[in-house]
């Protein structure tokens, strides 16, 4: 087989059925392989959606994402892509094309060193010399992408080695002398744990995406229920716990509930479960958690101690590990925690300004959840429609919430929509998105249309770079510098937000999305939110909605960068 | 590990020299990843020295980095996290060897010559060349050697010096 058939050979032999790229001069002889094969190939727009798309698809269905591009501008398009799902430990395979390797190191034309730019961005990465090599190696990426801590594989595939023959056949199983990931937690460790837990009265569990990616919420859910104990997720975790449920805080960190930060600000034991105390969630280090002790398991050793001290480290998968604590623990003594929150639950519950008939993003949010009721996938992009959407969306089933939580990319969420709906045709994809957002991957209206992967776009549109410009309101005296997305050319140089009049906006998001054959809404009022929901389901196309929504909202609770839970900003209080 | 950590609570934040031993993969761009692992977290490389061992498909790179013992924690945790890391060893709390090599070229006269030669013979330094105005020492030893070496070559004038980074090899 020449080494283009190798690559199509393997991803047969993984089981890859779908594969987002986009093809250039040094990766012909892979798509060439690929032209009769029977693997689904959508082609993107632009070579970040692709890794976009391969990462959607990873998150949604949990199987490994495969996306390809050619060498150079290819390969560099796909980088954020990658580090994206570097950063929220996602399984994609990411092939690129490379010069032939006698031009290596040539500056020769489309040549980009994409296996040193992406080191620090991959799990692994390689360049393939010698065609021989090729059947191992794509099996060690497959292995080393979905096991342990997943992330992303990425292997240069030389012009020449794709062309050149070999008979090495493809390995039932690959040996790597230094990658052992510990699935099984020590069972010392363990038994402390549950020491720790039988003698906590104000336990608090947190979630994070270690667990969906462990397919760990049952044990979670079993975990939580027989010991009492509730359980606050981080935007990763969402979908880990079911948000209805009694024992559910919903979000943490900086725009988490002030119930689930009251709850690790007071509680006595702090369960870490697949997550790793990012400084979103622990605000100011020396002030989190002061009172608790810490059991933290995780995959990553390099993980524990990392931000905090842990008291109870248990390195592990995460499933494997609450199955055997299940086996152990017993109910805790939690009812008069479980009360103190209840009370700060009633007190302090997420609300936003309803009385002035305004229409507000968070109120298009519970209106989808109400709608759909929370059966959908819902992909978001990032900035204040985000953290709406986490606090809102209500999330009961893992893999339903897929957002670029680590890196915190703009123009994620509608291709990464794409790949989920090529993962689940027949399901309900939703991309919560914003104006800024939205534009930054908004040619894939293409990819959606002529691929039929009809996902439905809410675009929370209000004329800002919201989060920047939230930022700007509380800690940079108002002043809105380049945040206005409705800024043109003939506007003052210093502007608060509150001109009169302001120049119309660009682009039409309904015109837009008719030019590329889409089908558009637009969106004013609160009374027309639900209808045209519900008509945008019922659209058998990709559907885009412009909510126009109240321009200077700001997403409360806030835990201010670095700042405690004393100095949470916790917006409209119920009156 | 737990060590480390325990040292971390009692100790504070004192910021120590580790040897650590790191068996590798002998493949191209193994040296890149682990120093970019160091440049892309912040790290400091005091010296590093990498050669084939017995087996031609194992490299050992000898590393001396400075940190606290959070940063050595995680710089060993980081280095084992690499798919071409095999082993990482951190000589710290174990008897262990250490050797550095230096070649040091000093400027002599014909009077300062004879104290150079005495002062490098009391190292047991070997001469490896010599000219009219200067002198090659070749010296292995400790660092504290190679650097009480240095400190009396200093007023000579030293012309250049060329210095391989420590290796250390565990005394079990």
């Amino acid at each position: 087989m020449k080494g283009c058939e190798i690559v199509i050979d393997a991803l047969l032999k993984e089981k890859v059925e779908v594969i987002f790229g986009y093809p250039g001069g040094a990766i012909m002889d892979v798509f060439d392989a690929l032209y009769e094969s029977p693997i689904q190939f959508f082609l993107t727009r632009h070579e970040q959606a692709a890794a976009h798309a391969a990462d959607g698809y990873a998150r949604a269905t949990g199987k490994v994402g495969v996306c390809i591009a050619t060498s150079g501008p290819g390969a560099t398009n796909l980088v954020t892509g990658i580090a994206t799902a570097y950063m929220d430990s996602v399984p994609i395979v990411a092939l690129t094309g490379q010069v032939p390797t006698p031009m290596i190191g040539n500056d020769a034309f489309q040549e980009a060193d994409i296996v040193g730019i992406t080191r620090p961005i991959t799990k692994h990465n390689y360049l393939v010399n010698n065609v021989d090599d090729l059947p191992r190696i794509l099996k060690e990426a497959f292995l080393i992408a979905s096991t342990g801590r997943p992330g992303p594989v990425l292997i240069d595939l030389p012009k020449d080695v794709q062309k050149a023959e070999s008979g090495v056949a493809y390995p039932t199983k690959v040996e790597l002398r230094g990658y052992k990931p510990t699935y099984e937690g020590h069972p010392q460790q363990i038994k402390k744990a549950a020491q720790e837990i039988a003698k906590s009265k104000k336990p608090v569990i947190y979630a994070g995406g270690g667990v969906i990616g462990s397919e760990a919420a049952g044990e979670l859910k079993e975990f939580a229920t027989k010991t009492g104990i509730p359980v606050t997720t981080t935007l990763l975790g969402l979908g880990a716990f079911p948000e209805t449920h009694e024992l559910s805080l919903g979000m943490l960190g900086m725009h988490g509930t002030v119930y689930a930060n009251y709850a690790i600000a007071e509680s006595d034991l702090l369960i870490g479960i697949g997550a790793r105390f990012d400084d979103r969630i622990t605000g100011k280090l020396s002030a989190f958690a002061p009172n608790a002790r810490i059991i933290h398991i995780d995959i990553d050793p390099s993980s524990l101690h990392k931000n905090v001290k842990v008291d109870v480290p248990i390195v592990g998968d995460v499933r494997c590990v609450l199955k055997e604590l299940n086996k152990i623990v017993k109910r805790c003594d939690t009812g008069a925690w479980l009360k103190t929150i209840a009370v700060w639950k009633k007190k302090h519950p997420l609300v936003y300004e309803r009385k002035d008939g305004k229409l507000r993003p968070q109120f298009v949010i519970e209106a989808l959840r109400e709608i759909t009721g929370g059966d959908a996938i819902v992909v978001t992009d990032v900035g204040q429609h985000q953290m709406w959407a986490a606090q809102y969306c209500k999330v009961v089933k893992p893999r339903s919430f897929l957002s670029s939580g680590g890196l915190g990319t703009m123009g994620y969420g509608f291709p990464a929509a794409l790949g989920a709906q090529a993962g689940f045709p027949k399901k309900l994809v939703v991309v919560i998105s914003g104006d800024g957002s939205f534009q930054m991957n908004i040619q894939e209206l293409t990819t959606a249309v002529n691929c039929n992967l009809p996902v439905k776009v809410l675009i929370l549109n209000n004329r800002y770079l919201g989060m920047v410009r939230q930022w700007q309101e509380l800690f940079y005296k108002g002043r809105y510098a380049a945040t206005c997305l409705a800024r043109n050319i003939s506007c003052p140089k210093i502007c608060d937000g509150k001109a009169k009049k302001c120049p119309p906006y660009v682009p039409d998001f309904v015109r837009v999305a008719e030019a590329y054959g889409a089908v558009g809404f637009r969106v004013m009022k609160e009374k027309d939110v639900r209808p045209t929901l519900k008509a945008a389901i019922k659209t058998p196309k990709p559907v885009v909605m412009d909510f126009v929504v109240e321009q200077e909202e700001n997403v409360f609770p806030m835990v201010p960068a670095g700042a405690t839970v004393q100095e949470m900003i916790k917006g409209v209080e119920l009156v | 590990m737990r060590n480390a950590y325990r040292l971390l609570l009692i100790g504070g934040n004192s910021t120590m020299k580790h040897t650590i031993s790191v068996l590798v993969e002998n493949k191209f761009g193994v040296l890149a990843r682990i120093a970019g692992l160091f440049s892309g977290r912040g790290y400091n490389i005091d010296s590093l020295s990498v050669a084939e061992t017995t087996d031609p498909t194992v490299s050992r790179m000898t590393i001396v980095v400075r940190g606290d013992e959070s940063i050595i924690e995680q710089i060993t945790k980081q280095l084992n996290k690499l798919v071409d890391v095999i082993k990482v060893q951190d000589y710290a709390g174990m008897p262990f060897l250490e050797r550095e090599l230096i070649l040091v070229k000093v400027h002599t006269s014909a009077q300062t010559r004879p104290e150079i030669m005495q002062i490098a013979d009391i190292f047991r330094g070997k001469i490896i060349d010599v000219d009219h105005s200067s002198l090659t020492i070749e010296l292995t030893g400790t660092s504290d050697k190679i650097e009480a070496l240095l400190d009396l070559l200093k007023p000579f004038g030293i012309r250049e010096l060329v210095r391989t980074g420590k290796i250390a090899i565990a005394r079990k």
